[in-house]
Order: structure tokens, then sequence, then C-alpha cells
């Protein structure tokens, strides 16, 4: 067998990568390493930062009150955040049940009624368009809609439907995403077991789809709860912690932005309190999500 | 049986009674009326003679035609299925067989843009009549894909009883009949003892005996599987084999094979098909042995497909 090879040194020197295409591979390798490096880079900054700076200023007085308004004197006490965190939690909880329900509707609608008809295709177009809209849109619309045109006042549920708008897109989209993933035998299955329609989407296409429908979901949740926009003149500011969502109502990205914009340095300084606050939120909220998800896969 | 089918269609009936109250009787019927007695044209002698607790029922297609938007798959096919037999769908990939197999139970017109035009008579009903209820069809006419699909949110328990629970038939004795369903789908002594573990942890033959014994849940009269065995090794496709035997006492069973060996091992009679028409349908035997078609011949014997 071996004397019919030719001489080995041959035989081996074709299989060698070449040291052009080692060069290559290894410059190619670098690029991609330097661009992971560089968006990592803010990304660890902004923890940095947000650790270093809001960490100094928690305390328990930080979380159990009210901010008091005196900003103006570096000796005043300026009170906490307690109304803010609140007011975030009520306003986006409200948005999450108006956007949530509708937009999952609107995705399942597009994924098992509309698939390709000219109705489901002009929804995901509009759906494309209102992910691109500025938030402060929604916040004008609310605005001019509800304030302005029912010569109203500013209240918590406003900034929540403004909040909502932004939401459903973003959860429609996602959605829509995750239920395309999964497999038409399934549906199929079920449905030559003699199921309704209706049975295959909640009891079979839904509960699979939920793990990663929660990942959507969480994503709006977190974009709604960090907007400042359209709150600023929908449901506005106050300093008083308030459990009516029909009144001017107090939110974490209000807070910061009013705080930041101080003369004071320890109201700037609450302002990265709130925002770490903020962060620390939504992580929480995302492992909660993800241990119901993961526990709700075989219930 | 003509009354049986009259409940069946009356649509002002809420479909979930009329399937229980429906299908029950129909399926209750054959065994106490010798199917002689119903004016059904040189049907079936074969079923006639068969086991006293029949409870399968014929399936009969007359110039059944399928289309995928234009394109007309299914060309005009009139094809007998007898009660209680097994019969076996042959002919190379293309032909139209799993696409046939999927107008029985109506699920070709799942597919966007699909749809299916001539008559598929389950006994003396017709599943395309305006005023039948699909979902009552589909509960009576089973199904068996070609991957084993249980679902994967659902335990073993879960994904048998999940058609029952489905159509709204989940009250009553349900662990009975799981239990009944696994024992008939032979998979009870392997998983017993391990009722709530995911279905998707179960190797590929087992999947697929779950999948049978989900399909047998729902008390099915016809199973039709289209390709049960492909992704299966040879073992598990034995005790496949092995269970349609079994469970053709119980119900009319259509499969779809490319394996022409697992065709004349378990099939009474066999179908053999060319692009979208039925060419030859006989006894197994006969269709391997002295086909009386040469394109058969040339198929069976390994000439092309």
């Amino acid at each position: 067998m071996s004397t019919q090879r030719p001489t080995p040194a041959v035989q081996l020197a074709r299989f060698n990568v070449s040291p052009a295409r080692r060069r290559k591979d290894r410059i190619a390798r670098g690029l991609i390493l330097a661009a992971t490096v560089l968006a990592l880079i803010p990304l660890a900054l902004i923890v940095y930062y947000l650790l270093h700076k809001g960490l100094s200023t928690w305390s328990v007085n930080f979380f159990t009150t009210d901010p008091t308004g005196n900003t103006f004197f570096g000796s005043s006490n300026i009170g906490g955040i307690k109304s803010a965190i609140l007011g975030t939690i009520e306003i986006v909880a409200l948005a999450s049940v108006i956007s949530i329900p509708i937009g999952i509707g609107v995705a399942v609608w597009l994924v098992e009624y509309g698939r390709s008809s000219w109705f489901a295709n002009t929804v995901r177009f509009f759906v494309d368009v209102l992910t691109g809209v500025p938030s402060i849109l929604f916040g004008l619309f609310i605005y001019i809609v509800l304030i302005v045109g029912t010569g109203s006042s500013y209240a918590g549920y406003k900034g929540s439907l403004a909040l909502s708008l932004l939401m459903l897109p973003v959860v429609i989209r996602s959605a829509e995403v995750v239920l395309l993933l999964i497999p038409g035998a399934l549906r199929e299955s079920a449905l030559a077991l003699g199921a309704p329609r209706w049975r295959v989407i909640f009891s079979i296409v839904l509960p699979t789809a939920l793990p990663g429908m929660v990942t959507g979901v969480l994503l709006a949740v977190a974009r709604a709860a960090g907007e400042t926009a359209p709150l600023l003149f929908t449901a506005a500011s106050t300093h008083e912690t308030n459990f009516n969502l029909g009144q001017f109502m107090n939110s974490l990205p209000v807070q910061i932005y009013s705080d930041v914009t101080s003369p004071t340095t320890a109201v700037v300084n609450r302002a990265w309190g709130a925002a770490l606050t903020l962060v620390v939120m939504i992580l929480l909220l995302n492992l909660i999500a993800r241990l119901i998800a993961r526990r709700s896969r075989l219930a | 049986m003509t009354s049986d089918g009259s409940t069946l269609k009356t649509a002002d009936v809420e479909p979930d009674d009329r399937a229980e109250v429906g299908w029950h009787e129909t399926g209750q019927a054959p065994s106490t009326e010798p199917s002689q007695t119903k004016p059904q044209p040189a049907a079936s002698p074969a079923s006639a003679s068969t086991a006293p607790a029949k409870q399968g029922l014929s399936v009969r297609l007359q110039g059944l035609k399928a289309f995928y938007g234009s394109s007309e798959q299914v060309k005009g096919v009139d094809l007998d299925f007898h009660a209680n037999e097994v019969t076996a769908i042959i002919g190379p990939s293309g032909c139209g067989k799993s696409t046939m197999v999927r107008c029985i139970n109506r699920m070709h017109e799942e597919i966007p843009g699909a749809h299916a035009e001539g008559r598929v008579l389950l006994d003396e009903l017709d599943v395309y009549d305006s005023a039948v209820d699909v979902v009552a069809v589909r509960r009576a006419i089973g199904m068996v894909f070609q991957k084993p699909n249980p679902f994967p949110t659902m335990s073993i328990f879960d994904n048998v009883a999940s058609g029952l629970r489905l159509s709204s038939r989940g009250r009553g004795d349900l662990h009975g009949k799981v239990e009944t369903a696994l024992r008939g789908a032979g998979l009870w002594d392997e998983v017993s003892d391990r009722l709530s573990e995911p279905g998707a942890g179960l190797s590929g033959g087992q999947q697929q005996r779950l999948c049978i014994a989900r399909s047998l849940a729902v008390d099915p009269e016809v199973i039709l599987m289209d390709e049960p065995c492909s992704a299966l090794d040879p073992i598990a496709t034995l005790k496949i084999e092995e269970l349609i035997a079994e469970l053709k006492q119980r119900v009319t069973i259509v499969i779809v094979t490319h394996n022409m060996q697992q065709a004349a091992r378990v099939a009474d009679r066999t179908a053999f098909m060319l692009s979208g028409k039925l060419v030859e349908v006989g006894p197994t035997e006969d269709i391997f042995t002295k086909p009386s078609d040469s394109r058969t011949e040339e198929y069976v014997t390994g000439k092309f497909g």
C-alpha cells in the first residue's frame, strides 16, 4: 500500500495551510475581535459609571422618601425617589397590560390567519413604520388627542397610553418572529387530532412560543420603562407618591431628566442613583420573567 | 348509518356536542350492523368477513383531485380503503401519495392556496360536504406524520391526553384513556413509570409510538400514516409494523410508504400511484407478484423510482 503512494513530503505539503491564508485568517479574526471589544467598551463604562456614581447615593432613605423639591441649596434635604419608582412601575404596568395582549393578538393573527394576504402585509408595513417613529411623537399624539383635545390635564394613564403605543410594534414584531419559528408540523399534528384552530393556538402554539415571547415582551417593557419623552407632557411629574393613575405621576426617567439639569451636586447624584435603580429594576424583571418562562415550559 | 350521518351533518348543533354524539354512534354502529346490509355497491367482500368487533370505517375516494394553487398534484383518483384493512400507497417521490392521503382528513386545505375537488366518503359521509365540521372529520380520521412530533411543552401523559383535552373531551377517566392508548401503541410498559417526563425525551421510535398513542386516544375509526417509519431505525420500524398489524383490528389504516418491503409486510392491499394518478390497486400479493400494469411491475421490481 505505502509503496504506491508518492513520497510523503509531496503528499503532505499539499495539505499545509499557505502562509498567505494563515495571515488573512489572523487579520480577519483580529478585526472581528476588535469590533467586539469596541462594542463592549461603552457598555462596560456605562455599567462602571452607574455603579460608581449611583451606588454611593443608595440608602434606605433614598428608596423610602419622595423628592422634596428643595433643590436650590446644597444643605437642604432633597429627598429620595420613592414616587418615581412607584410611578414608573404603575405607568409601565398599565402600558404593558394594554400593549402585550393586543400586540400578541396582532402577531397571532398575522402568523396564523393573515399570513401573506395584502391586509397582513399592510399591517406589517405600518407596524414597521411605527417601530421607527421617534418616541416623542407618541407623547405628542397623546398630548394633542387626550390633553389638548379633551381640554383635560396630565395624568398617569395618559403616559401609559403613550408608552403602550411605543411598545406595541416591538411586541408585535418580536412575537411574530417567535411564532414563525414554531414548526408547522406541531400545528398540523394538533389539527389532525381534531383540535379546533383556537385550541391549537392557545394550547400548543402559544405555550411553545412562550419563552421566546417573554424575551420580546421584556425588550418592549425595558424600552418603555426607560423612555422620558412620551411621559414629559402626558404624565408630567410630581413629587408625591401617587396611586391614582388619573393624577400627575412621577417616573424614574422624568426624575432623572429633571435632576440631571439641576445645578446642585446632590441632585445630579440622585439622578445617577435613580438611573442605577432603573437598570436594576429591569434586570430583576428580566430574571423573574425568565424563571417563570422556564418553569412554565413543563407545567 | 344514514341517521348517524345526518346527525353529523346537522350544522346548527354546537360542534363539540355534535362530534361526541355523531362519532360515538358512528363508531358503534358497524359492530351491530353487518356491512352487506348497507347500500354499498360491490365494495368490500373482505371487510364483511373480518372480525365481528369491527370498529374501522371504510374510506372511498371518488374523482379526488388536489391542487396547490393552480397546479394539480392529484389528478382524479378513485380508490377504496376497506374497513379494518391496511392499505399501502406506494409510488415514486412527488407522485402525490402524501397529498392524496392528506385530503382524506382535510389536512390538505391547511396549506395556503391548496384545495381539493371530488368526494371523500367516510363510510357514507362525504367529508367535504359543506355541513360537515372539519374538526369532527379529523377526530374520526387520525394521522401519524413522517417525523415524530410530540408536543415539546408537554409530558408523555399530556401528549397522549392532548387530543382529548384539545377537543374538550378531557373529562372522565382521562388516566384510563391515556393508559389504554399507550397500551394500544405498545408503549405502556416502557413509559408507565415516567409519564410526567417530557415526551421529547423519548427515542425516535418511542416518540413515533407516542404519536400513534396520541391519535389512538381520541378513538378514531381511520388512521392515516404518512411514511411513519422513514425517520426510524429498523428495530423501531419493526415495532411500528407489528403495531399496525394489531391496530387494524380496531381501525382502518392507510399507510404511505417509500419502502416496498414495508408495504409487502404490513398491507392487505396496495395501491400504486404515478404522477398524481392511481395506476393499480389490489391485494398486496398480486401487486408484487403479478401486477396487471407494466409500470407497476417496473416500479416494484426496482426498474425506476
